[in-house]
């Protein structure tokens, strides 16, 4: 069965769609501002580097990081809990974390705008029990609550992929060796599970540090993170060379992360979800 | 004992934090006051005024439109490709392959401005055609990777065998090969059609002027404050997309059994 060519009109559609877009941002990154000579010209991305935009890069980062070391926290327990033998209705609870994902992200974080608004649902509550009113919408927590509240599922479903896969032969052996159980989760499930755990990191980490939506909405427009600077380079100042410059070094570094990452991953023997 | 009643509770916590903002949201599209903090009453007026909202009208038509037009254009063309990446030697296959993984990987917001950038480099203006390109763009891949693997379940020799009784090969793809791999090609037009519904971000950069589907609307509505109409729209998508995905879910679990029962 020869028939290559039926592959061709897909192969094009990606050429034109995917990889030229892709080099167009490369392009713009380095196209002198217009009236300023020709050739090339790294002025873009000088300027991606000057202290106040690296401020920016590193509070996206610090943001997703604190994030995802909480989904982590958060999700490592539920993934075990529910690999867990002993738990009967196993796969409809493994959906219930599956249909959150399904629901629109924007829902997700409109969702917690009406419950931490200043007389939004949590704050009356505060108030009927005499508490003091609690003003956290558009600040940094609020943040980064939206984006756990968004990725949560993401870091659980990967480690419990694992983990359900586990042999547990490996485990009453350690058991009947006479291990404790703290033994057991450090020495046996903790490094069998890490390939899960890599790839909710990269499912965590990266919407979280490339996310604008999250930002805008619960943070107000007041913490900027990498892609509210990239959107407002495209859809308000327009300075495609400067935008294209942050999308280029943002791709370089998740490229790189996901690079490191899967090394990491292949030599744990893979696992997760791709 | 002690150890299950921790874990139940753990889990119920998670859950609690996971399903109480979603369920708050519901309850409060029937609040009758505007107010979000209150409980006022039951109405259905905020789901009436959807329907009179031109703005959110227009923008479910063309949201429909798009997702109708883009899953089965993309399911046409990705079933294709997904047959002849199957037939390709290895090499090719593993280049084509990674192809398809790189538009998954990348993330959104690249993926939206470097369309954006292509849209007005070609000078195609921002509008529905631009929308379109870019939703069957993202979700080719998607129905390859779900062609693929049936395409790997498939006995090689069916195709051989429909030559050997004087098919050509169009009609053996058609009558042999195509109701073998149904399945895998439905539910690659579902994941499409469910993506394309629910995509933000690559939409956000691709549209222009007059063209935006729901969750452009959304956005626009939900920056300048909150709105128990937009709990009214995102309860109603919650509980389509819900429904398709159902549906999807049964299939594929359909699918499986069936896999079982030739074993």
């Amino acid at each position: 069965m020869k028939r290559n060519w039926i592959t061709y009109p897909y192969l094009m559609w990606m050429a034109i769609f995917t990889i030229i877009p892709l080099f167009l941002v490369l392009v713009y990154s380095i196209l002198p501002v217009e009236g300023r000579g020709g050739g090339f010209t790294f002025e873009h991305f000088k300027r991606v580097f000057e202290p106040i935009y690296i401020i920016v890069f590193l509070r996206s980062v610090k943001l997703a990081l604190i994030s995802t070391a909480a989904c982590l926290i958060l999700g490592y327990p539920a993934a075990m809990i529910l690999a867990g033998k002993h738990l009967s209705k196993r796969s409809i609870l493994v959906v219930l974390f599956i249909i959150p994902m399904w629901m629109n992200f924007l829902a997700r974080t409109y969702a917690w705008m009406t419950l931490l608004e200043r007389n939004g649902l949590i704050n009356n509550a505060l108030e009927k029990l005499g508490l003091p009113v609690a003003s956290i919408l558009y600040t940094e927590n609020a943040v980064i609550l939206g984006m756990i509240y968004n990725f949560l599922p993401f870091m659980v479903l990967p480690i419990y992929s694992v983990l359900s896969k586990t042999d547990r032969s490996v485990i009453e052996a350690a058991e009947d060796l006479g291990a404790t159980p703290f033994i057991i989760f450090r020495r046996i499930t903790l490094p069998l599970s890490l390939p899960g755990v890599i790839s909710g990191i990269t499912m965590v980490f990266m919407p979280a540090v490339t996310t604008f939506v999250i930002s805008r909405l619960l943070g107000g427009g007041q913490y900027t993170l990498i892609g509210n600077l990239i959107e407002q380079q495209f859809l308000t100042t327009r300075d495609w060379g400067f935008g294209s410059a942050l999308s280029t070094v943002l791709m370089i570094f998740i490229l790189l992360s996901m690079g490191i990452m899967s090394r990491y991953e292949k030599e744990n023997e893979g696992g997760g979800l791709w | 004992m002690v150890k299950s009643f921790i874990n139940r509770s753990y889990l119920f916590l998670i859950f609690f934090f996971l399903y109480a903002p979603i369920f708050v949201l519901i309850v409060f599209s029937f609040n009758d006051s505007k107010s979000r903090g209150h409980w006022t009453g039951f109405t259905l007026k905020w789901y009436a005024e959807l329907l009179k909202d031109q703005q959110i009208l227009t923008s479910l038509y063309y949201t429909l439109l798009v997702a109708v037009i883009s899953s089965f254009f993309a399911t046409v063309l990705g079933t294709v490709a997904a047959i002849g990446i199957h037939n390709m030697k290895r090499i090719p296959k593993t280049i084509a392959v990674n192809i398809t993984y790189l538009p998954v990987l990348n993330p959104d917001i690249v993926a939206g401005i470097s369309l954006m950038l292509l849209f007005i480099f070609i000078r195609l203006p921002l509008g529905f055609i631009s929308l379109l390109l870019a939703h069957i763009t993202f979700s080719l891949p998607y129905v390859i990777l779900s062609v693929l693997p049936k395409l790997k379940q498939l006995n090689n020799l069916l195709y051989d065998a429909a030559l050997d009784l004087g098919a050509d090969p169009v009609y053996a793809y058609r009558r042999v090969i195509l109701p073998e791999i149904l399945p895998g090609v439905i539910t690659g037009f579902l994941l499409a059609f469910t993506l394309s519904i629910d995509d933000f971000v690559i939409s956000f950069f691709t549209t222009g002027s007059g063209v935006s589907n729901l969750a452009i609307t959304i956005y626009a509505m939900a920056r300048r404050g909150i709105n128990p109409k937009i709990n009214a729209l995102l309860t109603l998508m919650f509980v389509s997309v819900l429904l398709l995905l159902v549906i999807v879910n049964n299939r594929m679990s359909r699918d499986n059994d069936r896999k079982e029962n030739f074993r």
